[in-house]
């Protein structure tokens, strides 16, 4: 999660989600909560029961809208239009939290004389090379110091051993503490958001100028030492092509508005899976390794330690990174890591620039990837472009399938569009497949880091059935195995398999091993074996080891923090003995910042942490974020590294200068601010610059992933519509938890498209029939459901129409359906390769879709008309030319 | 019956007798519903769990009785959810026992038209030996511009967000000593 991680230092939510209880005013934006996190809005309510606002803007009215005090209706990806004219009316206001703003984010800070803007070149940063397709980034650095973002690409402008120059070396960054430097950040920001005005945000989003100063005022009434509020965002956000720069809009308004780090203030990421915060933390991810350090890329860094200094800031906690790094070395490879073979830091292998899901999914389609193994996940239907997701699986030599049930991703073959089109058959598909029946979570120990950071153990109930087996136990098992079999090669490769640390204590008659002795490892140890307290204590001499740095003291002292249940009764609302939070049970991360530069409490309301000057540390309900005896007077020593370079007025400790940033000079491919760019579909211009799209944005050449023509070109009307695709209440992702279980297909049994009634009229779809919905990659099927949830916005004096789609169905289960993942195209972002299925374009007909070959005719033959108009009749379609 | 047993078994007098006028508390029980227990009183053991599908982190109680869950609950002791589970969560039993779980491996062979029954152990023996060939054929020990690569583009796994983090480490730790890069999960899905 870059957006958060560039901006603060950590990728993961700023707080805990009862803390919303605290908060003044509450905006629920690209999410919604009361139907996708039932349990966790009750937080909200609470909130609102005590007086907060709870504002929602979403473009469907939902029971979310309908527990807050405003919903604000908006075209879908248009979020950073409006959150920019939020930025705007604070700045232009003088609204910010000026304190917090001074002391505690980049805004003093003086950019570089490289730096242009996108008022400056219609649209585009400074950097930007059209042949590349990309920016360079070194054009958006700090004046006269270059450093280092604590997340994303943060390799990126920076050479293959080179450092930041600051510190060791260069001065820190000029500033201007009046905030009148032209090219200080604030002042930066300032003429970036100037155009952003109430009129053009109703322009752009299609919402009242009414609804959204009325917004604006609330956040801003919200503010400041007495006052807080929180944003809680979703997938809603995510998945758009400028899905991690809305994120960073949001962050800029909570710097600006002083609500990180303080009770009531955070950004809440609302995350849809059990682990999917924990499996960022321990990356299933090619581009990190645990604890979000940097994948090494295919660059020879000549060392381990010139891979860290040019991956990770040296100042702030990453500047530790060499001891992280060398502890997850002999974490993995044991005794065989030494000084002397640099800790096998060659055992790692190396990735490019992406390697990322879709970009694989290229390279199957190409025949490059032949095998395949797929673990609680269903591609089929939960990804991008079903169609070609199905297509590649079918160009595999092997796969293997672990799931609870037989997914779509286990019976493409047989089961499937392209099979019932007659486009392929199983007598074409040469894929070897293994379904491996999964354990439920009742059949297994282990733990799950929610949306909040917080580990969570949960015991086996009963043993698995026949096959079933556990993901830890098919990894290990299969670990074996490969050793096994390569115990006696002499070939090179082969060393860092046959040196792996992989022996986990099993038990019971199905060898399951033990959960817990894993979580042993990833906490670490100290070279007498004993279990560390907490990541300052790692060492880069190769005498501690740590699977994963930030979770360190999930073990502390020998106890299972993780399955720590005092009930909420007997602790205060922190609950800081329930669970384990990372990093080192801090439950509102950054809340030095709950104090003023001083160390006192802003206001007695919003009291949190605080230095006590008698005990010299700092004390309060949580656990402080910093050094618990460094002093608000602390000033570093010129040379200073790591922790020792942040003063105690810097509550931003793993941002290398030690501040929240309002502008990120690092770590982003697309921009150090965000700007609004309309989707790679859409039926609008850019009212802002001639730039129409995320420049940046990551596109295919694929013939399988064709696009819908857009805004300006011919061809655009065939796809009139905007689609957005959701969650249900009663249904999980694509469907392999929920589908196929009783109780929730009987509560939600039909997949449908929600309409309103107007362009039910313009489209005579008719409630609870059929409709048709078409894009360029497919057409699928579904009930009608004509409501006015779905509020059509007057865009540019346009009526314009959205469709809603939930994504769960798929041809498998207790309820079948259309899947709406095989309309959306696989354009994807930059920063995290993610698909952007929150706004593109269709055409909605009445009736169902076409069965057999005629379905395939229908989607070609208006894609043909469609590329006709566009293109002159002339040119036909592009020759599949593969991922570029 | 005797009389007395038939008059003190009239709703009137049990309301007013039991102390309970609306009848709306304990005088409403028949003989049947007095001896009704909670479908967990009956279990041997209980589990904490916590809800596997979305990120809020609900805590649940497994009920076991012979070797089999009976009941998925709420924790009322949980600082977030207070003992609350939406109706996903309050379905999990039943997706740990639906009726379309599979619990036997199925092998499809190359071109082949329905599903074969396999050992779990021939599959695994096959699936590593599968990994070592296409891992041998496919080995890229230094990129086309000689920059240092040790790895495999011929084999990816997917899935992790719905796992467990020691799950998700096992499968990283593996994989990366594999040399195999394409590791990804749904946190960019």
């Amino acid at each position: 999660m870059p957006g958060l991680g560039t901006s603060f230092g950590r990728g993961g939510a700023t707080d805990h989600q009862q803390d919303l209880q605290n908060a003044d005013v509450i905006t629920i934006m690209g999410s919604n909560m009361a139907e996708n996190h039932p349990v966790g809005f009750q937080w909200v309510m609470e909130a609102r029961e005590r007086g907060a606002t709870v504002v929602h803007v979403d473009p469907r009215f939902t029971r979310t809208s309908a527990m807050a005090t405003k919903h604000v209706g908006i075209r879908a990806g248009t979020d950073i239009a409006y959150l920019g004219g939020i930025v705007n009316y604070i700045l232009s206001n003088d609204r910010h939290f000026e304190e917090y703003v001074k002391h505690f984010t980049n805004a003093r800070v003086i950019v570089g004389e490289p730096f242009a803007d996108t008022e400056d070149a219609d649209g585009l940063f400074s950097g930007w090379d059209p042949e590349q397709s990309e920016y360079d980034v070194t054009t958006w650095q700090y004046d006269g110091t270059k450093v280092h973002a604590a997340a994303g690409k943060r390799g990126k402008g920076f050479a293959p051993g080179e450092g930041e120059t600051e510190p060791g070396g260069g001065e820190p960054p000029a500033e201007d503490w009046t905030l009148q430097d032209p090219r200080c950040v604030f002042q930066i920001l300032k003429r970036h958001y100037a155009r952003y005005t109430p009129e053009r945000v109703a322009e752009i989003c299609g919402c009242s100028v009414e609804d959204f100063l009325w917004h604006c005022e609330e956040l801003c009434r919200n503010s400041g030492r007495e006052r807080t509020g929180s944003i809680c965002y979703a997938v809603g956000w995510t998945q758009h092509t400028v899905g991690v720069q809305i994120i960073r809009t949001a962050a800029i308004i909570q710097l600006l508005l002083g609500n990180i780090g303080r009770p009531g203030g955070m950004i809440l990421a609302l995350r849809g899976h059990a682990s999917i915060q924990g499996s960022t933390d321990i990356p299933t991810l090619y581009d990190l390794l645990p604890g979000y350090l940097t994948h090494p890329q295919t660059k020879d860094y000549g060392s381990l330690a010139a891979y860290v200094r040019a991956t990770t800031p040296s100042n702030g906690f990453y500047g530790n990174a060499d001891a992280y790094m060398v502890s997850l070395m002999k974490a993995w490879w044991g005794p065989n890591a030494t000084e002397e073979n640099d800790w096998c830091f060659d055992y790692l292998p190396r990735v490019d620039e992406d390697n990322s899901v879709y970009w694989t999914v290229g390279q199957m389609l190409e025949g490059n990837v032949k095998g395949y193994i797929i673990a609680g996940e269903n591609p089929a239907i939960g990804s991008a472009n079903g169609r070609a997701q199905r297509l590649a699986l079918g160009r595999l030599e092997w796969l293997v399938v672990r799931d609870l049930v037989e997914i779509e991703s286990a019976s493409f073959w047989y089961d499937s569009p392209e099979v019932e089109s007659g486009e392929v058959s199983p007598e074409t598909i040469g894929t070897e497949v293994f379904f491996m029946p999964a354990s439920s979570h009742l059949e297994k120990d282990g733990s799950f880091t929610n949306t909040q950071r917080l580990l969570q153990w949960h015991f086996r109930a009963v043993e698995p059935r026949e096959d079933a087996r556990s993901e830890l136990w098919f990894y290990y098992q299969l670990g074996k195995k490969i050793q096994e079999r390569l115990k006696d090669s002499e070939d090179p490769k082969d060393r860092p398999i046959q040196q792996l640390r992989w022996n986990y204590p099993t038990s019971g008659e199905l060898e399951e091993p033990s959960a817990e002795a894993v979580l042993q490892e990833i906490n670490g140890w100290d070279d007498r074996g004993q279990a560390l307290a907490s990541y300052t204590l790692l060492k880069a001499d190769g005498s501690t080891s740590c699977g994963c740095w930030i979770y360190c003291g999930v073990y502390a002292g020998g106890t299972n923090m993780a399955a720590r249940r005092v009930p909420h009764w007997e602790q205060a609302y922190v609950a800081l003995q329930w669970g384990w939070a990372w990093p080192s049970n801090r439950h509102l991360i950054y809340n030095r910042a709950s104090a003023d530069p001083e160390g006192k409490p802003w206001s007695e309301r919003k009291r949190l942490v605080w230095w006590d000057s008698e005990q010299a540390k700092w004390v309060g309900y949580d656990t402080p974020d910093f050094e618990a005896d460094k002093p608000p007077s602390f000033r570093p020593q010129p040379d200073a590294h790591g922790p020792d370079a942040i003063g105690g007025d810097k509550p931003f400790i793993m941002q290398a200068d030690g501040l929240g940033w309002l502008y990120a000079p690092q770590g982003l491919v697309d921009g150090p601010l965000p700007t609004h760019y309309e989707p790679h579909e859409s039926p609008f211009d850019n009212p802002l610059y001639d730039q129409r799209a995320n420049p940046a944005r990551l596109q295919n050449d694929l013939a399988e992933d064709p696009s819908n023509p857009v805004a300006g070109e011919g061809g655009s009307d065939e796809y009139p519509y905007v689609v957005t695709t959701y969650r249900l209440t009663e249904h999980h992702t694509a469907g392999g938890m929920t589908r196929f279980t009783p109780y929730l297909s009987e509560l939600q049994p039909q997949m449908f498209v929600e309409v309103h009634p107007d362009l039910a009229a313009e489209r005579g779809l008719e409630h609870g029939g059929w409709a048709t919905i078409v894009t360029a990659r497919s057409a699928i099927e579904a009930r009608v459901m004509v409501t006015d949830r779905m509020r059509p916005v007057t865009v540019a004096g346009k009526v314009h129409h959205q469709v809603g789609l939930p994504y769960h169905w798929g041809q498998r289960g207790l309820t079948t359906g259309g899947a709406a993942n095989d309309l959306a195209h696989m354009t994807i972002e930059p920063n995290v390769n993610i698909q952007e299925v929150k706004a593109f374009t269709c055409d909605i007909r009445p009736g169902r879709r076409p069965r057999g070959p005629k379905l395939t005719e229908l989607v070609a033959g208006k894609r043909a008309a469609a590329y006709a108009k566009r293109d002159g009749a002339e040119r036909a379609e592009p020759e599949s030319e593969r991922w570029t | 019956m005797r009389l007395g047993e038939v008059l003190g078994s009239w709703p009137l007098v049990k309301q007013l007798r039991e102390g309970d006028p609306l009848g709306l508390g304990k005088a409403a029980q028949s003989g049947a519903s007095v001896r009704l227990q909670p479908r967990i009183a009956s279990a041997d053991t209980v589990a904490q769990s916590i809800c596997p599908f979305c990120a809020v982190g609900c805590a649940q109680l497994a009920y076991v009785k012979d070797g089999k869950v009976i009941q998925v609950e709420g924790d009322p002791a949980s600082p977030i959810s207070r003992g609350r589970l939406c109706p996903k969560g309050a379905a999990s039993k039943n997706m740990h026992d639906g009726p379309l779980r599979e619990y036997k491996v199925k092998y499809r062979r190359p071109y082949g038209t329905h599903w074969e029954e396999l050992e779990l152990d021939q599959a695994m023996d096959m699936i590593a030996d599968r990994i070592v060939e296409t891992r041998n054929a496919t080995w890229q020990e230094t990129t086309e511009d000689g920059a240092p690569a040790h790895r495999t583009l011929g084999i990816g796994n997917l899935g992790g967000a719905t796992l467990d983090n020691e799950e998700n480490y096992l499968m990283k730790k593996l994989l990366t000593a594999l040399g195999i890069v394409q590791v990804e999960n749904q946190a960019r899905i």
